[in-house]
């Protein structure tokens, strides 16, 4: 299955490499790089990519590309999905997957790679379960080790302890305070046309949760209105049976943060989109073109839209834009042609569209250059607090099992995640 | 990293080392030293070999441990550490548990290489084999099978039998993955191997399983015979398998399926009705026997029972597991039933963009093949601005493929739009899916020359030519219909500058001259004009218009073609003069090839097929959908594809399995009861007792109390009330509590103020003995339950 794994950060260097089985040579990296070169946009490297004896496999993510070599049929998307998680282990060990953190803990970083993957065949990947095997750095421990001079990585209750029956909780877990949260972020996927019509909008949702409770916990969760999921992707640790027959989840946790469920609610069902922007860009010769925005919230129950962001990539042909935003901040990058405009927060009682906030300026065009064709794509952003779309809420969660009383609670945010939320002009 | 930064650093490491051997240092810096990074723990490899052979050698782990981990920094910086193998290999006897593991990683990389010294550790292993832990026995069989040490592979054979008889789950898991690593070392041992597997696939615990089958689906592949006893029972464990395990099962049961049952819509009349509805994993396997019996085709109970239970496995958190059922599905299920997987493979959209590509394409033949199932979710296919270039391309691709008559306009318009997108390359693409929708749906294909010609006036080149390409390709199909548009393309003949286009155009004036008799012969004096100055792919089609021209009307244009022919003589390129050459014979030197000359007009005017507005995406079914060789379009090693059903199914009685009474002395066996299932077509019972069962029998061990989920009943009229308050006391608690708490609502609004006072709280306690009781109550009931 996977042969060999090379990390190559942004600037095209390999800074690390493990080999399960013979070793490959580093060099095979330049047919990736060949390909990376080929694509104008770092996004547009084919994930998969044929060599003469090798396949290689890529993902990028934080401007790291984790480059898998293969010598032999076996499912693309296997290997992609076993990248990710790989990624995912590392950010959970060192709180952000970056070349800085990885070259930090190389050792560990090793460790786990040795304890993911067997000979090219995947072993463990709960992060539970690989906290038992490999300690994962902490402030604390480095002072400690400094001050001791001893410091090892690796569990010291390996000798003795069994290995949890339930792969994704490892035994013995102590808490003072005992505390789950539930975090319920949806976010908006859509397309706007021109005229304001929603040609399309999706929902994606997840409740991440942040559980730690003492031994173990066996937590029911359920909702008010469960008949709106009937698209989900499930943590395993959750009864399937239960899910099915009762719409309840139950489950007992992986201690510490994990990502319970995801849903999906497609475009068949109407989603009502909380933010309008009415838009007015007409190119002309020179600098004589009109830039005018205005954005304003609708139906968001009562909450204040926050953070809002609009972006816009702008042809190749403009020069400049000379705008002024009567709130927040407006910059425009004339070497990528991106113009940004940082809204921050707008008050849902202030409906008076005087006050909603507005941008007006004008556009120059270079000399010489055809007036472009089509009129930009706005990608909005925002979030809107203690609210979630499409309207689920969690009912209750009940934890048996254990004798404490833990304190639980739940939050719901409404988001977008970058360039999803577009609003064509 | 400039060399500045390197010779820095490694007058900075010469610095640091200052004493002793800095003389064998001149030589072995230069390799060693790192391209100056900001981190001290790579710079530690600046150091010499020397160096870490005495820390290896001295007494102190700490320093040991040091230098195994600088070793580890060479590695994974892919510098080679391999002169360091005597020094490393004596400390696998280490007590410390962090050394002996790098050592570990050491061997793995190296022992290879030096196969002599590498036999020094083997003793060690050995022993590990037979230590009390079972993680040191798993991990000692790991390493000892990962070492690739071909004289060991006695040692190695050994090891895995003992360990397949193992206490432990986990050692049996890593026997089974043994076996594949020593199949790949000797391949001679497979029949003993074989012995070895099929022990393995009947394993009790599902833990091992998943491993067998990988090491079964490496090693003997063509045995399908193995699988048949453990058939039932892997279907009915497979969502308790981990995700990776559920992935090699899920292939593994895909080719036994169509090597074993017979193909469902061969006889399988479509029956728009689909009666199994989606909770049909709680259905009992009797009702669906009924429902089958009054079917003309009656569907292998083992077929049906594949299907109820892989169908869960679609609301996988991995999207690769999902992806391999809908696979399933794809290549086993009856026609009528593959809609179900649609929804599943849509939320997988919203993954990761390397996962939405390979997704979207799969998606490209799923639809090519059923474009009903894909029909309701069209909108998820609308193009992102910033999708990247080949999600952009699949979601085209499948909109063009789903387009028909009563969603075209929309389609339509949504192309629209992509056509302007400062994307030209998708501009393009989507020209291209105007004119497949054109040539497909009859309807439409006015509305969208038409619009094609309209997009003629736009004044970016790239959007005219390819609009020019596609036109030309439209109107072949049907020229007679379309007179005026040839007449309005011939006009743009003068503005379009992008070659293909104009060649395009060219060869329309050609083909269709005795249309535009007046046009023709001018453009042609305007193309003689510019010739020298023309890309060959236009200056090609210079020479058929005139050739054809002539043909038609030699007496306008006898001096105009012999002066382009004349220029075409002294093309540097070769093949225009030798177009040329072959247009003179055939034109002006009758004498010469008489037959042929004769016959010029129909030779160059001959009726030409219309091309076929095809993908080039199609070509890819040939090989299993979501293998790697499916994605890259090319055989890839070691593909083998699906076999096709056969005509007859076998036998269903090798599926039978008797019951076998627990018998082996493993503790944990005892823990399963009833995984083997009964004969007949009652194995559906095994769903309910197993699912979980494991997991929550070891969680009941490991916690002080068992869990219990039906103990919420009696919760229930207590927390309602308090839930009501909770609003209230929302802002005082989050107050108390330190954490982020302002944000979250608070579920339980009583236990903050318990946790804070645990001990002395009666009326929780109180409660707890309330549960306890209920709970035998109520683990009976749903005993009984499950019995039902």
């Amino acid at each position: 299955m996977i042969h060999s794994l090379f990390i190559i950060n942004g600037s095209g260097e390999v800074f690390m490499e493990k080999h399960w089985k013979t070793v490959v040579s580093k060099s095979i990296c330049d047919y990736f790089f060949e390909a990376q070169k080929k694509s104008a946009n770092p996004e547009d490297v084919s994930p998969v990519i044929a060599t003469p004896h090798h396949y290689l496999i890529n993902i990028c993510r934080n401007n790291l590309y984790f480059v898998a070599v293969l010598t032999n049929e076996s499912a693309p998307l296997f290997v992609i999905e076993f990248l990710h998680r790989i990624m995912d282990v590392f950010e959970d060990y060192f709180t952000a997957c970056t070349e800085t953190t990885l070259k930090d803990n190389y050792v560990i970083v090793y460790e786990l790679l040795d304890e993911m993957l067997d000979s090219g065949l995947p072993l463990v990947t709960e992060t539970n379960t690989l906290k038992e095997l490999i300690k994962p750095p902490n402030l604390l421990r480095k002072v400690a080790n400094l001050v001791t001079g001893d410091s090892t990585n690796v569990s010291d209750a390996l000798t003795s302890s069994q290995l949890s029956n339930i792969p994704w909780r490892r035994l013995g877990v102590k808490y003072a305070n005992n505390e789950a949260y539930f975090d319920l972020i949806e976010e908006i996927d859509a397309i706007i046309d021109r005229n304001g019509t929603t040609i399309m909008g999706e929902i994606q949702g997840y409740i991440d949760c942040c559980v730690k409770l003492s031994g173990m916990p066996d937590l029911s969760l359920t909702f008010v209105n469960p008949r709106l999921l009937d698209d989900v992707s499930l943590h395993p640790c959750i009864r399937l049976k239960k899910w099915e027959s009762e719409k309840s989840l139950s489950f007992i946790p992986p201690d510490g943060n994990f990502r319970l469920i995801s849903y999906h609610i497609g475009s068949q069902n109407s989603i009502s989109i909380p933010i309008y922007v009415k838009h007015n860009i007409q190119y002309r010769e020179g600098s004589a073109g009109r830039f005018e925005l205005t954005v304003g919230p609708k139906q968001t129950m009562g909450k204040s839209l926050e953070a809002v962001a609009i972006e816009c990539a702008m042809p190749k042909s403009v020069l400049n834009c000379t705008l002024t935003p009567s709130q927040g901040k407006c910059t425009f990058d004339p070497v990528k042609k991106v113009l940004t405009w940082d809204i921050g927060k707008i008050e849902t009682n202030n409906q008076n569209s005087t006050r909603l906030p507005t941008i007006r300026g004008n556009i120059t065009l270079a000399a010489g250059q055809p007036i472009p064709e089509g009129n930009p794509t706005l990608n909005v952003r925002f979030t809107i607090n203690q609210v979630a779309l499409s309207g689920i809420r969690v009912q209750r969660v009940d934890m048996h099992g254990e004798s404490y009383k833990p304190f639980k609670g739940v939050k719901y945010i409404t988001t977008v995640k970058n360039g999803r939320f577009q609003i064509r002009t | 990293m400039s060399v500045n930064d390197r010779s820095l650093t490694t007058s900075a490491s010469m610095n640091m080392q200052g004493f002793g051997n800095s003389s064998a240092g001149s030589n072995q810096s230069d390799e060693q030293v790192e391209p100056a990074s900001t981190l001290s723990i790579f710079s530690l490899d600046m150091k010499k070999h020397e160096d870490i052979k005495q820390m290896l050698d001295s007494n102190k782990e700490n320093l040991k441990l040091d230098a195994m981990r600088r070793v580890i920094g060479m590695i994974a910086k892919g510098k080679d550490a391999g002169d360091l193998f005597p020094a490393v290999v004596k400390n696998i006897v280490s007590k410390n548990m962090e050394i002996k593991k790098l050592v570990y990683v050491y061997l793995m990389r190296y022992a290879e290489e030096q196969q002599d010294l590498a036999l020094l550790s083997i003793a060690t292993f050995q022993r590990g084999l037979k230590d009390p832990n079972q993680l040191i026995r798993a991990s000692a069989l790991r390493v000892l099978s990962s070492i690739r040490v071909p004289t060991i592979v006695s040692i190695m054979m050994l090891a895995i039998r003992e360990s397949a008889n193992d206490m432990s789950p986990y050692v049996r898991k890593t026997a089974a993955n043994a076996i594949a690593k020593l199949y790949a070392l000797d391949p001679e041992l497979k029949d003993e191997l074989i012995v070895i597997i099929t022990k393995l696939l009947a394993d009790k615990t599902i833990l091992v399983n998943g491993s067998a089958v990988q090491a079964f689906e490496h090693v003997c592949p063509d045995r399908i015979d193995l699988i048949h006893k453990n058939y039932r029972r892997l279907c009915n464990l497979l969502v308790d398998i981990d995700e990776w395990g559920q992935l090699t099962v899920l292939h593994m049961l895909t080719r036994y399926a169509r090597t074993q049952f017979v193909d469902p819509n061969k006889t399988y009349e479509d029956d728009k009705k689909s009666f199994y509805d989606d909770n049909e994993t709680e259905k009992n396997a009797n009702d669906d026997e009924e429902s089958l019996d009054k079917k003309t085709y009656i569907m292998d109970s083992d077929h049906r029972l594949l299907l109820r239970c892989t169908k869960p496995l679609l609301q996988s958190r991995n999207s690769a597991v999902v992806m391999t059922v809908a696979q399933l599905y794809y290549y086993v299920a009856p026609r009528s039933e593959i809609h179900i997987v649609a929804k599943s493979l849509i939320r997988l959209l919203r993954s990761h963009r390397e996962i939405q590509t390979i997704v979207l394409k799969s998606i490209t033949s799923m639809a090519d093949k059923h474009k009903e199932i894909f029909g309701p979710f069209l909108k998820s296919f609308y193009v992102h601005s910033n999708d990247s270039s080949h999600v952009k391309y699949y979601k085209l691709e499948i909109l063009t493929i789903l387009a028909n008559a009563s969603n075209i306009s929309t389609i339509l318009r949504e192309f629209h739009t992509y056509v302007l997108s400062p994307d030209k390359e998708f501009g393009a693409q989507a020209i291209h899916a105007i004119g497949r929708c054109a040539s497909t749906i009859p309807e439409v294909t006015e509305a969208c020359l038409n619009g094609l010609v309209g997009l003629m006036s736009k004044k970016d080149e790239t959007i005219v030519a390819e609009s020019v390409v596609v036109i030309k390709k439209l109107l072949q199909i049907n020229p007679s219909q379309y007179g005026d548009i040839i007449k309005h393309i011939v006009r743009k003949v003068d503005k379009v500058t992008v070659p293909t286009a104009r060649a395009s155009i060219l060869w329309l004036i050609g083909e269709y001259s005795d249309r535009i008799s007046k046009f023709a012969p001018d453009v042609l004096r305007k193309m003689a004009k510019i010739f020298p100055d023309e890309e060959t792919i236009v200056k090609n089609q210079i020479l058929n218009l005139a050739a054809k021209l002539y043909v038609m009307n030699s007496k306008q244009t006898n001096l105009l073609v012999q002066y382009v022919f004349n220029l075409a003589k002294y093309d540097t390129n070769y093949d225009i003069r030798d177009k040329t050459r072959l247009l003179r014979a055939l034109l002006f030197q009758a004498d010469k090839c008489p037959a042929l000359s004769k016959n010029a007009k129909k030779i160059l005017l001959a009726p030409k097929p219309a091309p076929l507005l095809e993908s080039i995406i199609r070509h890819h079914d040939q090989y299993t959908l979501g293998t790697l060789s499916y994605v890259i379009g090319q055989a890839a090693t070691g593909y083998k594809d699906l076999p096709d059903f056969p005509p007859e199914p076998s036998d269903s009685s090798v599926r039978n399995v008797e019951i076998i009474p627990v018998s082996t002395s493993q503790h944990d066996s005892s823990r399963n009861p009833k995984k083997g299932t009964t004969p007949g077509g009652k194995k559906n019972t095994g769903i309910d007792e197993n699912f979980f069962s494991d997991e929550e029998e070891d969680a009941e061990d490991a916690s002080t109390e068992g869990p219990d989920d039906e103990e919420e009943e009696n919760e229930e009229d207590e927390e309602e009330e308090e839930e009501e308050e909770s609003d209230e006391d929302d802002e005082e608690q989050s107050i108390e509590n330190k954490n982020k708490t302002n944000e979250y609502e608070q579920l339980d609004a009583r236990s903050p103020t318990i946790v804070e006072n645990q001990p002395q709280n009666s009326e929780s306690s109180e409660e707890e003995e309330e549960s306890e009781e209920d709970e035998s109550e109520s683990e009976e009931s749903t005993d009984e339950d499950e019995q039902v």
